[in-house]
C-alpha cells in the first residue's frame, strides 16, 4: 500500500514525517513493555507473527536511528547495513595436531605411521602358507580429552587415544586377531562389521569388558568391502559418541587399481550433552581440512574410504566441488553402482568414492546440510599437476 | 567479687577490639577455608568446572553483532567459539576470551544479521557448555545522539506526559463532586494505583528471574521496593511537618504530590522498558496498543487530581504535578534505549513498586480518617469505585497486551 502513494499524497504526508515516525515508534513498543522486559528466551514467535503480519515490519527502528526515512521505500526491509564479511565464517584459531594429525590420520592404517619397533607393539602380521596373513593388533580403551575445535575439549573415550579409532586394514580371507584392553572406567567392547561367529560379536551384556579386563577377537577378514568398528555397551549412543568407533577395511583378493587412498569419518561432538552436536567434522576435527587442504594430483586415481559415525543426526552426506565421483556402497563390489557428486550416508552406512581430479586448484568438499557444513564439516582439496608435487 | 566481674568484665576490653575481633577471626576462617579447600576436597580432581555465563546486552550495527558477557558462576569460564544460527563465526573477546568470576567481556561478531530475522547466538567454552542468548527480531541497536535523545524524549512526552496531563484536566469536575462521589474517587483511585502494584510486581519478578544468578534480582528488587517505601513515608512525614509549621499547603496537596511522585516513579520504570524494548529490537505494532496505553495512563492522570477536590490549585501548580507523574518516562526511555542493563531495570521497577505502595497505604489512611481502613471500606460504593478502578486498567491494559 505504501509504495501506491501518489506523489501528492507523499508530499502531504512527508509533512507529518516526524509525528507519523513517532506514532509508528510508540506502536512498536507497546506490546512489548506490557509483557516482559529481560526474558528473551520466552520471546515468543507469535510477536514475531504479528510484526510480519502488520506490514511494514521492524523497519521504524532503521527509519528512526539510522536515519533513514521510510517514505519513498517500500517496505522497512532491505540491507540494515549489517557487515558482509562472509570469510568470517568457520572457528576461530587452531587446533593442536601434536597428539592427533587428521592429515596424518587420512593415509594410515594398521599402525603404518608408527616406526617398526612402536609399530609391532600395536600391530604384527605374519604370513600363512596359503599366502593369507594373520593379522594381530593391540586395541586399548583411554578416557581422553580430545580437542575438536580450536579450544573447545571434549572428555571422549577412545581406542588408542585417538577418535576416530586406528584404521584396520585386511584382505579377504586374512585372520584378524585384535586383543582389546580395557583402559577406561567404564565397560566397553568391540563389535566388528563382517561376518563372524556371535561369540565375537560384542554386543550382548555379557560381551562387554569391564574395565582392567581384556578380550581377543579373532574371525576371518570377510567379505571385502569397506567396514566399521564400534563399542556396542549400553547405553549405545553414548559409547558411540563419546568416541569409540573406527574403521576397518577389508581389500578384495585381487588388489583394487593403485590410487591415491585416504580414509574419511564423518563425525560430530555432543559437547553439552544435549543430545545434539555442537561440533561435526570429518575426521573429528572442525574445519581441519579447510586449513590445511588435502593435496592431491591432477590425473591420479583418488580413493577415499568414507565412513558416517555421526550420532543423533538420521543421516550425513558427503558433496565434492567441481567434479563428479564413482560410488562403490559398502565397498562389497568391484565396480561402481552410480556417479554423482553428492552421496547420502546413513547412520553406520560407508561407500568407497572415486574419481580423478581434472584441474588444478582448490575444491571444496563438505556435508550437503548446510548447518553441519557451517559447525565443521568442510574442507578442501588442492590438486597440483604432477611435475609440481613436491 | 565474681558478681563485681561479671558486671565490670566485658567493659574492660577496648570497644576497638571488641568491634574487630570477631572480624579478624573471620579473616583467619576465610583463609583456613582458602587454605584447605573442603569443596575441593568433596569434589576431588578432575571434575568438570561449574561454568555460568549470562549475556547483558546484545548490541546490533554496522560492525556485526557485539554482546556484553558476564561470567556469574564460580569457575574461571573460557569463551572458545562462537556460534550464530548453528554456524560457528569469527569473534573477538575484548579484554579476553577467559572470564573470571563475576568476569565481564565483549564480545563482537562480525556476523551480517538480517533486519527482522530472528538469530540464536551461542557461546561455547572450553569444555563444549552453551551458553544461548536469542535476539527475538534483529534491528539495529539506537546510538546515544542527538537524534534518538529526541526521538525518546518524544516518545515520553506521548506515552508519559502528555495522556497524564490529560488525567488532570478533571480537575473542575473532581472539585464539584459531593462527599460520597469523592470516596468512590478516592476509592477508584486505589483501585487504579492496585492495578499498576501488581503489574510492578510482576515486570519486577519476571525480570529479577531473567538477570545473572550473582545479581540477586529478587533481592535487589525487594530492597529498591522498601527503600523507595520508607524514603516516601519520610518525605511525606517532612511535608506534613513543614506545612504545619508554615501554615501553608493543605493535606490534599500532600497527598497529590505523593501519588504524583509515586506514579513519577512507576514511570520511570515503565519508560525503561519502553526505551529497552527499543535498544533490544523487541518492537512490534498496532494501532489499538497506542490507544491503549494512552488510555492506561491518562488515569494516572486523574488519580494525582482526586486529593485536590477540597483545595484550589493554580494550572501551575497542577502542571509542576503532571510534570512529577509523567516527565521520568522521558528519562526512562533514555535510561533503557541507550544504557540498558538489567540491574537499573529491576532497581527501577523496585522503586515504581515501594513508591505505589506507600500512595496506597497513604490514600487509605486518609480515608478511614478515625475508623480502621477495613471499616471504611467495607462499603457499597467504595467497593465498586476499586473494582471499577482496578476494571478500567484492566481493560485498557487488555488493550496493550
Amino acid at each position: 500500500m505504501r509504495g501506491r502513494h501518489s506523489r501528492a499524497a507523499a508530499g502531504l504526508l512527508s509533512r507529518f514525517e516526524p509525528m507519523r515516525l513517532t506514532l509508528e515508534a510508540i506502536r512498536s513498543i507497546f506490546l512489548y513493555s506490557q509483557n516482559r522486559l529481560i526474558d528473551l528466551t520466552k520471546m515468543a514467535i507469535s510477536r514475531r507473527a504479528l510484526l510480519k503480519w502488520s506490514g511494514f515490519g521492524s523497519g521504524v527502528a532503521t527509519a528512526l536511528f539510522s536515519g533513514r526515512r521510510l517514505l519513498g521505500q517500500t517496505a522497512g526491509h532491505g540491507s540494515a547495513g549489517s557487515p558482509h564479511t562472509i570469510h568470517a565464517m568457520g572457528p576461530v584459531g587452531r587446533v593442536s595436531t601434536e597428539w592427533f594429525n587428521p592429515s596424518a590420520f587420512l593415509r594410515t592404517w594398521n599402525f603404518s605411521h608408527l616406526r617398526p619397533e612402536e609399530r609391532s607393539r600395536h600391530y604384527r602380521e605374519t604370513r600363512r602358507p596359503d599366502g593369507t596373513y594373520l593379522r594381530e593388533y593391540e586395541i586399548a580403551a583411554v578416557d581422553r580429552e580430545i580437542e575438536i575445535a580450536p579450544g573447545v575439549y571434549f572428555p571422549a573415550w577412545t581406542y588408542n587415544g585417538q577418535v576416530p579409532g586406528p584404521t584396520l586394514r585386511a584382505t579377504e580371507g586374512d585372520r584378524v586377531r585384535v586383543t582389546f584392553v580395557n583402559q577406561g572406567t567404564h565397560p566397553h567392547s568391540i563389535h566388528f562389521h563382517g561376518w563372524h561367529p556371535p561369540e565375537m560379536d560384542g554386543s550382548f551384556p555379557a560381551q562387554q569388558v569391564n574395565p582392567g579386563d581384556r578380550f581377543v577377537y579373532e574371525f576371518d577378514a570377510d567379505p571385502f568391502g569397506l567396514h566399521l568398528y564400534h563399542c556396542h555397551t549400553l547405553p549405545l549412543k553414548r559409547h558411540i559418541h563419546k568416541g569409540l568407533y573406527g574403521v576397518f577395511i577389508v581389500d578384495p583378493k585381487t588388489s583394487r587399481p593403485l590410487a591415491d587412498e585416504m580414509v574419511m569419518v564423518l563425525n560430530g561432538f555432543d559437547t553439552n550433552f544435549d543430545v545434539d552436536n555442537e561440533v561435526y567434522a570429518v575426521n573429528s576435527i572442525a574445519n581441519h581440512y579447510m586449513n590445511e587442504p588435502i593435496r592431491v594430483e591432477v590425473g591420479r586415481l583418488v580413493r577415499m574410504y568414507v565412513v558416517n559415525l555421526t550420532e543423533f543426526d538420521l543421516i550425513n552426506s558427503f558433496h565434492l566441488h567441481g567434479m563428479f565421483f564413482d560410488v562403490n556402497r559398502t565397498g562389497t563390489a568391484t565396480t561402481s553402482s552410480e556417479r554423482t557428486d553428492t552421496i547420502m550416508l546413513c547412520q553406520g552406512e560407508r561407500a568407497i568414492l572415486e574419481t580423478r581430479f581434472r584441474y588444478p586448484g582448490r575444491f571444496m568438499f563438505h556435508a550437503h546440510q548446510s548447518e553441519f557444513a557451517e559447525l565443521g564439516w568442510m574442507g578442501a582439496f588442492e590438486a597440483t599437476e604432477p611435475n609440481d608435487v613436491g | 567479687m565474681s558478681a563485681d566481674a561479671n558486671v565490670h568484665g566485658p567493659s574492660r576490653l577496648p570497644l576497638w577490639f571488641a568491634a574487630l575481633a570477631p572480624i579478624a577471626l573471620l579473616v583467619a576462617l576465610v583463609a583456613l577455608i582458602v587454605r584447605t579447600g573442603p569443596a575441593e576436597r568433596l569434589r576431588g580432581e578432575n571434575v568438570p568446572p561449574v561454568e555460568q555465563l549470562a549475556v547483558n546486552r546484545a548490541v546490533l550495527n554496522d560492525d556485526g553483532i557485539s554482546l556484553s558477557v558476564l561470567n556469574d558462576g564460580p569457575d574461571p569460564v573460557t569463551i572458545a567459539q562462537v556460534t550464530v544460527d548453528d554456524a560457528y563465526w569469527a569473534f573477538k573477546a575484548e579484554p579476553g576470551n577467559v572470564l573470571k568470576h563475576l568476569g565481564r567481556a565483549t564480545v563482537r561478531i562480525p556476523y551480517p544479521w538480517v533486519e527482522g530475522d530472528a538469530h540464536l547466538i551461542k557461546l561455547v567454552t572450553s569444555t563444549g557448555a552453551t551458553f544461548e542468548h536469542e535476539i527475538p527480531v534483529a534491528v539495529r541497536s539506537p546510538e546515544p545522539s542527538a537524534r534518538s535523545l529526541g526521538i525518546f524524549t518524544l516518545i515520553g512526552l506521548y506515552v508519559g506526559v502528555i495522556p497524564v496531563a490529560l488525567g488532570l484536566l478533571w480537575w473542575p469536575l473532581v472539585a464539584r463532586l459531593k462527599s460520597t462521589g469523592l470516596d468512590v474517587l478516592l476509592a477508584l483511585t486505589i483501585g487504579l494505583l492496585v492495578f499498576l502494584l501488581v503489574d510492578a510486581l510482576q515486570e519486577g519478578f519476571e525480570t529479577a528471574n531473567g538477570m545473572a544468578a550473582s545479581y540477586q534480582g529478587l533481592a535487589l528488587f525487594v530492597a529498591a521496593a522498601l527503600g523507595a517505601y520508607l524514603a516516601l513515608e519520610s518525605f511525606s512525614g517532612w511535608l506534613s511537618r513543614r506545612s504545619h509549621a508554615r501554615r501553608t499547603g493543605s493535606h490534599g496537596f500532600i497527598l497529590a504530590l505523593l501519588v504524583a511522585v509515586g506514579i513519577g516513579l512507576h514511570n520511570l520504570g515503565e519508560g525503561l522498558a519502553i526505551g529497552a524494548a527499543f535498544a533490544l529490537g523487541e518492537a512490534a505494532l498496532g494501532t489499538l496498543l497506542i490507544i491503549g496505553f494512552t488510555l492506561h495512563n491518562t488515569t494516572e492522570g486523574l488519580a494525582i487530581v482526586a486529593p485536590l477536590s477540597r483545595e484550589r490549585p493554580s494550572i501551575a501548580s497542577l502542571a509542576r504535578l503532571g510534570l512529577i507523574g509523567g516527565a521520568p518516562t522521558i528519562a526512562g526511555a533514555w535510561i533503557g534505549g541507550l544504557v540498558y542493563s538489567p540491574v537499573l531495570a529491576v532497581a527501577f521497577l523496585g522503586f515504581g513498586a515501594g513508591a505505589i505502595a506507600q500512595v496506597i497505604a497513604q490514600i487509605s489512611k486518609q480515608m478511614a480518617g478515625e475508623t480502621t481502613v477495613i471499616e471504611r471500606f467495607a462499603s457499597a460504593p467504595i467497593l465498586a469505585g476499586l473494582l471499577a478502578g482496578f476494571g478500567v486498567m484492566y481493560a485498557t491494559g487488555l488493550m496493550v497486551g
